[in-house]
C-alpha cells in the first residue's frame, strides 16, 4: 500500500517459483499496489468521459426544465426500480466473489460469479425490453419521433392549458415540445447506451473471470484480475445509480 | 570497424532478437518507443505535406492553386494530422516512453502489454484517417465545429471524429501507464523529489491525457451521432446549443496544449542543467510549474470562444485564468535562464534547440497573453496572429524540444553518435526558417487577414509578408529533414556512443548505450539528489561544444 519505493533485496525471483509474476515487478505486492491503482486512474478517466454527457445534460435540463420533466414521466418507474435493484444485486454478488476467492473458496467464487453474469444479462435484458417500448411509443429521436402523447398527459406541467384560446402561441409551444422532448430521448439513448456498452464489456470481462476462477486461478495470496474487474464492475454500477434518478426522477410529483 | 564489432558483441535491447515478430509482438518499453518513433515520423511528413500545400497556394493572393474546398480539406487534415497524430504522441510515446522507466530506475513500464495496445490502437487510428484522406478527407477545420460539421459538411466527418477518438484511447494508455509508473516503479532511494524534471513533467502531462481525453472522446462521439442520426443536441433550430459542443470541445484541446507542450519543457529541463554544467535553480519551483500547468490549464477553455457569445462575465474570469496560467510557464522560463547565470555553458546541438526553445516559447507564451486580453481578442480573433502565436509555442515550443530531445538521447537510443557539425547546422536552419515562417504572420494577422482564406486578392499588400512566410517553410522544411537524414547516416556511419557522452547525471546515462532489455544489469539504488552537476567533474573522453 505504501506509495514509498521498494527495497533492492526483494529483487531477486525466478520465474519458475512464482508463475504469476511478471519480470518488471519485484515482489507480488508492486504488482497488485500497479494493477488496482492503474484500474483506478482508469475509471476517473470514465468519470470524465460520462461527465461530457452529464454535462451535456444538466444544461439542456436546466434550460428546458418543464419538457425533462414531462418526458422523463414516461419512462415506466416500475421497471427502472426493477433494474435498479438487479444492478446493486450483481454488485452484491461480485463483492461475495471477492471474498470467496480471498478466503480460498473456489466453489463459491464461481457460483457468485455466475450470479453475476446473470444478473448483468437480466439487466441488459430489461434495458432492450424499456427501448423497444419507447420504440413504439414513437419516442426514438428522428426515427418518426413524435412527443403527441407526452403533450396529452401533461397539459398542466407544459402549459399547454392555457393556450387553448390561443391558436398560435399553442401551436409554437407544441413544435418547441416536440423538439425538446427529442433532447431529451437523444441524451437518455446515448447515456444508456452508452452505459449498456460498459455493461456488455463488463459481462465480456466477467465470463473471462469466470472461466479463470473455474479453473481455479484465483488464490487467497493472488486474485488481482477479480478484484480490478470488480472494481470496474461496481463503477458502472455507480453510473446507473446517477442515471436512475437523473433519468427517471426528474420530477414526479402528482399533480405538478 | 573493429570497435563497432567488440561494443556489438554486448547484449542490448536493439539485438536481444531479431526479425519482424520480435517487433511487433515486443512489449519493451524503449522497442515500443521506437515503433512509435517510424509511425509519429511518417505523419509528421503527411502533415507537413498538407502545410506545404497551404503554404503554396498563398504564396499568390488570386486563388489559383486549388479549389476552395480543397483548401478547406488541406488546412484540416494539416491541423489533424499533427495535432492527433504527430504532436500529442510526440514526445511522451517516443521519449517519455523510452526514458520515463530508465530515469526512474525501473525494468518497464508497469504495464508493458498496455504500452503494445497503445501503439496498435494508434496505428488501427492512423490508418482509418489515412483511408478518411484517402477516400476524400474533412473539411471542417480541426476543430469540428458544429453545425457545419454536423448539419453541412459533405465530407468525411464520421470517419475523421472516429479515428481521432479512437487515438484518444491510446493516449489515454499512455498517460495510465506513466502514471501508475511513477507511482509504483520507483527504485528504491528515488523519492519524489529525487525524480528528474522529465519525469514530473509527464507525470503533469499524464494527468492532463487522463482527465481531457474523454471528454473529448465523448464530444466526438456526440457529433458522429448527431450526424449519422440528426439528433438536434447541437442544432439550434431545433433547440440545440452548437455552443455546448465548443465548450466540451475546449475542454479537452485547451488542456491539449499543454499535453504537446510540457514533454517539451520535460526535454528542456534535463538539457539545460546538463549543458551549462549546473543543477537546475529552484527544483522543487520547476517541478511544481508542470503540477500547475496542468491544473490551472483545465480552468481556460472559453477564452477561444469571447466572440462565440458567451457572457461577459465568464469572458472576464477566463481572460484572469488564461492570465494566472502564464505564471508557472513564466517561473519555468525564469528557472532555466538563472540556471545558465554563471554556467559553463556549452553550444552544442541539444543546447541550440534549447535556446530556441525558450525564445520562441516566450514569444509564442506572451502573444497567448495579447490574446487573452479580451479588447485586444475580438481585433485579432480568427486573425493570423492566431495562427502564428499558436505555431510559436506548438512547432517553436513543442517540435524544437522535440528535436532537441531526439539529439540529447540519440545515443542512448541508437548507440551511436549524430554528427555534431552537422546537429548545429540543422539547429540553425530550424530557427532561421521557423521565424521567417512565422514571424510575417502576426504581422499578416495584426493587419487583418483572416485564418483559413485562400483567396486575399482583395488585399493584394499582403503578398510580400506571404512570400516570406513560404519561403521560411521552404527553410523549415530542409532543417526537418536534415536530422533524419543524418540520424539514418550515423546508425551505420556514426561514432560509438560511450555510455554518457554528455556527463549526464540522470539514471539513463548510468547503463550501456544502447541499454539492456531490462535497462539495468543490477537495479540502481539513488541515494543522490537530481542534477547534481557541480560535483560532477566531467568525464575525461566527454569534450562540449563550446
Amino acid at each position: 500500500m505504501s506509495d514509498s519505493p521498494l527495497v533492492a533485496e526483494h529483487a531477486e525471483h525466478t520465474e519458475h517459483d512464482r508463475p504469476e509474476l511478471r519480470h518488471h515487478f519485484a515482489d507480488e505486492e508492486q504488482q497488485r499496489n500497479a494493477a488496482s491503482l492503474g484500474m483506478w486512474w482508469f475509471l476517473g478517466t470514465e468519470i470524465m468521459f460520462f461527465g461530457g454527457m452529464f454535462c451535456a445534460y444538466l444544461i439542456y435540463r436546466l434550460k428546458y426544465f418543464p419538457d425533462f420533466a414531462a418526458a422523463s414521466r414516461s419512462l415506466s418507474l416500475g421497471i427502472g426500480t426493477f433494474n435498479t435493484t438487479v444492478l446493486i444485486c450483481s454488485s452484491l454478488t461480485v463483492a461475495q466473489a471477492v471474498r470467496a476467492a480471498q478466503m480460498g473458496n473456489r466453489k463459491l467464487q464461481v457460483r457468485m460469479l455466475l450470479l453475476t453474469l446473470v444478473f448483468g444479462l437480466a439487466f441488459l435484458g430489461i434495458k432492450t425490453k424499456e427501448w423497444g417500448d419507447k420504440y413504439r411509443e414513437h419516442h426514438i429521436p428522428t426515427f418518426d419521433f413524435s412527443a403527441k402523447d407526452l403533450m396529452r398527459d401533461n397539459q398542466h406541467l407544459f402549459g399547454l392549458d392555457k393556450l387553448q384560446n390561443d391558436p398560435q402561441a399553442l401551436q409554437k409551444r407544441e413544435a418547441e415540445i416536440q423538439q425538446h422532448s427529442q433532447i431529451f430521448f437523444a441524451l437518455y439513448f446515448a447515456l444508456t447506451g452508452m452505459h449498456a456498452i460498459h455493461m456488455i464489456v463488463g459481462v465480456g470481462i466477467f465470463s473471462v473471470i469466470t472461466w479463470m476462477a473455474w479453473k481455479g486461478r484465483f488464490t487467497p495470496g493472488y486474485h488481482t484480475p477479480l478484484e480490478i474487474a470488480g472494481l470496474y464492475w461496481h463503477f458502472v454500477d455507480i453510473v446507473w445509480i446517477y442515471l436512475f434518478p437523473l433519468l427517471y426522477l426528474i420530477d414526479r410529483r402528482p399533480g405538478a | 570497424m573493429a570497435t563497432a564489432v567488440a561494443s556489438m558483441e554486448k547484449k542490448n535491447y536493439l539485438n536481444a532478437e531479431y526479425g519482424i515478430r520480435s517487433w511487433l509482438f515486443t512489449t519493451d518499453h524503449k522497442r515500443i518507443a521506437l515503433l512509435y518513433l517510424i509511425s509519429i515520423t511518417a505523419f509528421f511528413f503527411i502533415g507537413g505535406f498538407f502545410a506545404l500545400l497551404i503554404r503554396l497556394e498563398l504564396l499568390t493572393p488570386a486563388g489559383d492553386l486549388m479549389s476552395a474546398d480543397m483548401y478547406n480539406k488541406a488546412f484540416t487534415m494539416h491541423g489533424q494530422v499533427m495535432v492527433f497524430f504527430f504532436l500529442i504522441p510526440s514526445i511522451p510515446a517516443v521519449l517519455g516512453n523510452f526514458l520515463v522507466p530508465m530515469m526512474i530506475g525501473a525494468k518497464d513500464l508497469a504495464l508493458p502489454r498496455i504500452n503494445l495496445i497503445s501503439w496498435y490502437i494508434y496505428i488501427i487510428a492512423g490508418i482509418l484517417y489515412l483511408h478518411c484522406i484517402a477516400t476524400g478527407g474533412v473539411d471542417t477545420g480541426w476543430t469540428f465545429y458544429t453545425p457545419f460539421s454536423t448539419m453541412f459538411s459533405n465530407t468525411r466527418v464520421v470517419e475523421a471524429g472516429l479515428a481521432i477518438f479512437i487515438s484518444g484511447f491510446s493516449s489515454i494508455l499512455t498517460g495510465l501507464n506513466f502514471v501508475v509508473t511513477v507511482h509504483r516503479m520507483r527504485a528504491p532511494g528515488m523519492t519524489w523529489s529525487r525524480l528528474p524534471l522529465f519525469v514530473w513533467s509527464h507525470y503533469a502531462t499524464s494527468i492532463i491525457m487522463l482527465l481531457g481525453t474523454p471528454v473529448i472522446a465523448i464530444t466526438l462521439i456526440l457529433v458522429v451521432l448527431e450526424r449519422t442520426l440528426n439528433l438536434g443536441i447541437f442544432d439550434p433550430t431545433r433547440g440545440g446549443d452548437p455552443v455546448l459542443f465548443q465548450h466540451l470541445f475546449w475542454f479537452y484541446s485547451h488542456p491539449a496544449v499543454y499535453i504537446m507542450i510540457l514533454p517539451s519543457m520535460a526535454v528542456i529541463s534535463e538539457i539545460i542543467p546538463c549543458f551549462s554544467r549546473k543543477r537546475i535553480f529552484g527544483y522543487s519551483f520547476v517541478a511544481m510549474s508542470s503540477i500547475a500547468i496542468a491544473a490551472i490549464g483545465f480552468l481556460v477553455w472559453a477564452h477561444h470562444m469571447f466572440v462565440a457569445g458567451i457572457s461577459v462575465y465568464s469572458a472576464l474570469v477566463f481572460s484572469f485564468l488564461s492570465y494566472l496560467v502564464a505564471v508557472p510557464s513564466a517561473i519555468k522560463v525564469f528557472n532555466w535562464t538563472a540556471t545558465m547565470y554563471k554556467g559553463s555553458v556549452s553550444f552544442s546541438t541539444p543546447m541550440l534547440y534549447a535556446f530556441g526553445f525558450i525564445g520562441l516559447f516566450t514569444i509564442g507564451g506572451l502573444t497567448g497573453l495579447f490574446l487573452a486580453c479580451l479588447g485586444l481578442d475580438l481585433h485579432v480573433h480568427d486573425t493570423y496572429f492566431v495562427i502564428a502565436h499558436f505555431h510559436y509555442v506548438m512547432v517553436g515550443g513543442a517540435v524544437m524540444g522535440y528535436l532537441g530531445g531526439m539529439h540529447f538521447w540519440w545515443p542512448k537510443i541508437s548507440g551511436r553518435m549524430y554528427p555534431e557539425s552537422w546537429g548545429r547546422a540543422a539547429a540553425l536552419i530550424v530557427f532561421l526558417g521557423f521565424n521567417l515562417t512565422f514571424f510575417p504572420q502576426f504581422v499578416l494577422g495584426y493587419l487583418g487577414m483572416p485564418r483559413r482564406y485562400y483567396d486575399y486578392s482583395h488585399m493584394p499588400e499582403w503578398q510580400a509578408l506571404n512570400v516570406l512566410s513560404t519561403a521560411g517553410a521552404t527553410i523549415l522544411a530542409v532543417g526537418y529533414l536534415l536530422p533524419m537524414v543524418y540520424f539514418l547516416w550515423s546508425l551505420r556511419y556514426g561514432k560509438i556512443a560511450t555510455d554518457n557522452p554528455w556527463g549526464a547525471t540522470g539514471l539513463e546515462w548510468r547503463t550501456s548505450s544502447p541499454p539492456p532489455t531490462f535497462n539495468f544489469d543490477e537495479t540502481p539504488v539513488v541515494t543522490w539528489e537530481a542534477y547534481e552537476y557541480e560535483s560532477m567533474s566531467l568525464p575525461e573522453e566527454v569534450t562540449l561544444e563550446r
